[in-house]
């Protein structure tokens, strides 16, 4: 299961890459939704898979059933999920207003620098 | 003597109100604080000529070895004493000059700054310290430079006289600093006793390069010595005080204080006399060419540094007194000539020694003092400047090596140097008078009372020069030179050799007056084909930092995400992939858990899905397959023992894949803008990034794990936040800080995200 996690992981964060240097807006943000669901595969796996056994306290054995799930990374990848999801939505309407506002269909065109 | 230098700067802090509320006698005022202060120095001179040196020292970095001491010995005082007498001569004379100027309180304000740092540098015990005060020199140089800043001539001069002097600054802080190091001590007065231990270190060579380097910036020696003519464009009492008297003797005042320590080695000697000599000799040259009264003065002070370089790296006991007495000379003549300058140019409107002519019938009393001053210029007796041209005569007779190359040199010199005084006095005083420049009025009292009181101090000093040397001369030498006992000076030496050198010059001087508009008209014929020299090469080098900049930001700053994207991936990659395989990183896990059937199922829709995100050409496909990619995420954690990430990332992926269609119609279609070699290679690169990833998961499954923090969640999950679901106890209870920064964070992208789709500016309303 570890190998097939890590060759998953692999692949989401190669088509990300692949997306975020794509020139057409649309293609960026769905390469960095992608990646943003890489990391957190890749975090949830590198601490140890555990299958079926969420990490709740037995009611009548006042401690977990052991093997257990690690709740810690559980915890770090939920926050990421919501972050990502409010980095994402951001990034998507800043994206819409950016097209219109410069009236430009590729990122090519929205640059400018100091010199 | 620490709170002296605190005086000035209290005083510079105080000079523009003072400027305002009492106007017509603020040169006095401005005066009266550095004559205070000249006393005060001039009443130490019977204790520094017993050879005593006074200490003053207050901690400010112990840790480091910087401390704020000062030290006043026979050279000091001599610096001081000038700093101050020649500082209060030109407040009196500087308030008459610029009082129609608006800014005549700030111009207080830095020549008042300058005058502090000045004393500061002089006085120093510390390196530091004394790097302190000598860069704050340069500041106030640049500002008073640029004091008219509303000419482009005046602000570029000031930054180029900034950029020379700050580059050998630098220079010389890491000299001093090389010196600490050797020695394990910053203080002057300790430095002085261990010149053979820094002479015999293995970092000799650097420091006098490093060192010297400062010095030759700051006094305008070849190659730095552009500044200074340039610097010209300052008021013409900042020419006078810094530009000739003060602070371009500060090089001058750091290789004496610095002889007895570096001193005395073939490289010393050879770099200072080359360098000084090449100097002298060749801005005497370009000085006889200068039509300009102010730049000739420049010329001729670039000279006179040289001069004195020239006579402190000569091997001879003599000639620091001679460097000495050559350099009082120059500061009391060359102050008076600039300020005379100066009245003329207010006078007559004009400082074009070919426009001016006939000055004596309407200011006979500036007439004289210019007379005398030139006179000492000259070097005729019995002024000051004949002692010091004397004394030039006698070292340069006793060179030890190239006598015959120093003796030419030092001749030429001295008598292109008669020719500068003749240039300066004879035509615009004596010579036909031309009507439209002659003087509007009267000179006004404190302009005349600066340049008369100079020039007669330096006739009188060569009169008395028995006393003069004395009270002020040998206690600077003896300081440089401790226990040398050299002979006094003397005004008359009977017929010598010397003597007859010293007719000899002034005779040949007066006859290469005569010739100058042919020497004048050859060189400019000569210098119009000839375009090279070090402020050319300054130039350049100015011009092309910006332009290398420029290009560089071009490279760098491409505006393009991919350039930067793919900069960041390829150096990740390459780095993170080579110490992998360097450090035998790559490793497969030993205990595995099972995989079943839907794994294999669910893990190939997502790799599918993930393909056709990159590859098909409908948005509403790639968004659909991005979708998928989220769900078949969210069932792997739902597998593995992870409900409530499965429960998120389900309504998380539904609301991300609604928002993107609400959104997408109003975005840029898909359209194939990249050029096939380019996708090829970012297919490269990201193949790449995709098994580097692999890898680090494999290997970051592969290592021990620590179990201790899952541990103590799932014992304290009920006692201490009474839940059952670890997770949510963790969340919202354990790292609640955390969770409520999200919140925050999350709250925020949402007023973001608000404003971008509904506000817009009023004349395009979107609906």
């Amino acid at each position: 299961m570890e190998i097939l996690m890590a060759l998953v992981v692999g692949g989401l964060y190669g088509t990300g890459v692949y997306l975020l240097l794509r020139p057409t807006p649309v293609k960026v943000i769905i390469g960095l939704a992608i990646l943003t669901n890489a990391v957190n595969l890749l975090i949830f796996t590198a601490a140890r898979l555990t299958r079926g056994h969420p990490p709740i306290v037995e009611e009548t054995l006042g401690r977990p059933s052991y093997p257990i799930a690690d709740p810690v990374p559980q915890a770090l990848v939920l926050t990421a999920i919501v972050i990502a999801f409010g980095v994402l939505a951001f990034t998507l309407v800043l994206f819409r207003r950016a097209a219109e506002t410069t009236e430009a269909d590729n990122l090519d065109e929205m640059r400018t620098t100091d010199t | 003597m620490g709170y002296a230098i605190c005086s000035v700067f209290l005083l510079a802090l105080l000079a523009p109100g003072l400027t305002r509320i009492a106007k017509p006698v603020s040169g006095w005022l401005m005066a009266a604080l550095p004559l205070t202060l000249c006393v005060y120095f001039l009443s130490m001179l019977d204790a520094t000529a017993g050879g005593l040196t006074l200490q003053v020292t207050w901690p400010w970095l112990p840790d480091l070895g910087i401390r704020l001491s000062f030290f006043l010995d026979g050279l000091s005082l001599l610096f001081a004493v000038l700093v101050c007498g020649v500082g209060a001569v030109i407040m009196i004379y500087s308030a008459d000059y610029l009082a129609d100027h608006k800014c005549l309180g700030s111009f207080f304000l830095f020549l008042n700054l300058f005058m502090a740092s000045m004393l500061g540098l002089v006085l120093a015990d510390n390196l530091i310290t004394l790097f302190v005060f000598w860069e704050l020199t340069s500041l106030t140089s640049f500002f008073l430079i640029g004091f008219d800043h509303d000419r482009d001539k005046a602000r570029s001069s000031a930054l180029q006289a900034l950029l020379v002097t700050g580059v050998g600054g630098l220079a010389l802080l890491a000299g001093l600093i090389l010196v600490g190091e050797a020695a394990g001590t910053l203080e002057l007065s300790e430095l002085l006793q261990s010149g053979d231990l820094i002479r015999q270190h293995a970092w000799y060579v650097p420091i006098v390069l490093l060192v010297a380097t400062g010095a030759f910036a700051k006094s305008a020696q070849f190659p730095f010595h552009f500044w200074l003519p340039n610097a010209m464009e300052a008021p013409t009492p900042v020419s006078a005080y810094l530009h000739s008297a003060t602070m371009v003797k500060a090089g001058i005042y750091l290789l004496l204080r610095l002889s007895p320590i570096l001193g005395q080695t073939a490289l010393w000697h050879g770099m200072l006399e080359t360098v000084g000599g090449v100097t002298m000799l060749g801005s005497i040259l370009m000085a006889i060419r200068q039509t300009d009264m102010k730049r000739l003065l420049a010329y001729t002070t670039i000279s006179s540094l040289g001069t004195m370089v020239f006579l402190i790296g000569l091997d001879i006991p003599l000639s620091i007194a001679a460097a000495i007495s050559y350099m009082l000379a120059h500061v009391l003549y060359k102050a008076s000539l600039f300020l005379i300058t100066g009245i003329i140019d207010h006078a007559t409107g004009s400082r074009d020694l070919s426009a001016l002519g006939g000055l004596f019938g309407k200011m006979p009393v500036i007439g004289l003092v210019a007379i005398l001053a030139a006179l000492s210029m000259a070097g005729a007796a019995p002024f000051l400047g004949f002692v010091g041209k004397e004394l030039f005569y006698e070292v340069v007779l006793m060179a030890p090596r190239a006598a015959p190359l120093s003796i030419l040199a030092a001749l030429l010199t001295s008598i292109f140097m008669v020719t500068s005084a003749a240039l300066l006095t004879v035509r615009p005083f004596f010579g036909p008078a031309r009507s439209d420049r002659l003087p509007h009025g009267p000179v006004a009292t404190n302009l005349w009372l600066g340049p008369l009181l100079l020039a007669g101090a330096g006739t009188l000093a060569g009169v008395f020069i028995g006393i003069i040397d004395k009270s002020l001369l040998a206690p600077a030498v003896s300081a440089v030179q401790p226990g040398h006992s050299v002979k006094p000076l003397a005004l008359w030496h009977g017929f010598t050799p010397v003597l007859a050198f010293s007719i000899l010059t002034l005779a040949s001087g007066i006859a290469v007056y005569f010739r100058c508009d042919w020497y004048r008209a050859w060189t400019e014929n000569w210098s119009r084909r000839h375009h090279y020299g070090a402020e050319t090469c300054y130039e350049r080098l100015y011009s092309g930092l910006f332009t290398i900049a420029s290009r560089l930001t071009l490279i760098i700053q491409n505006g393009r995400l991919r350039n930067y994207l793919l900069t960041v991936f390829i150096s990740a990659t390459v780095l993170v992939s080579s110490t992998l395989l360097w450090n035998g990183g790559i490793r497969f896990p030993t205990v595995w858990t099972s995989v079943n059937f839907g794994d294999l199922i669910l893990a190939g829709i997502i790799l599918a899905a993930a393909y056709v995100t990159s590859r098909v050409g409908h948005r509403l496909v790639a968004i659909v397959a991005m979708g998928v990619i989220g769900y078949g995420i969210a069932l792997i954690f739902a597998q593995l023992g992870a409900p409530d990430l499965a429960m998120t990332q389900f309504s998380i992926e539904t609301m991300t894949v609604l928002l993107f269609i609400l959104i997408f119609h109003r975005l840029p279609l898909f359209s194939r803008l990249a050029p096939r070699r380019a996708m090829r290679f970012d297919a490269v690169v990201a193949t790449a990034a995709g098994l580097l990833m692999t890898a680090l998961t494999l290997a970051a499954v592969s290592g021990p794990t620590d179990k201790r923090l899952a541990d103590f969640f799932a014992k304290q999950s009920v006692p201490a936040a009474h839940g059952r679901n670890i997770v949510n106890t963790i969340l919202v209870d354990f790292r609640a800080l955390d969770t409520l920064g999200e919140i925050a964070v999350l709250g925020m992208a949402g007023v973001g995200v608000w404003a971008l789709l509904k506000l817009w500016p009023k004349e395009r309303r979107k609906p």
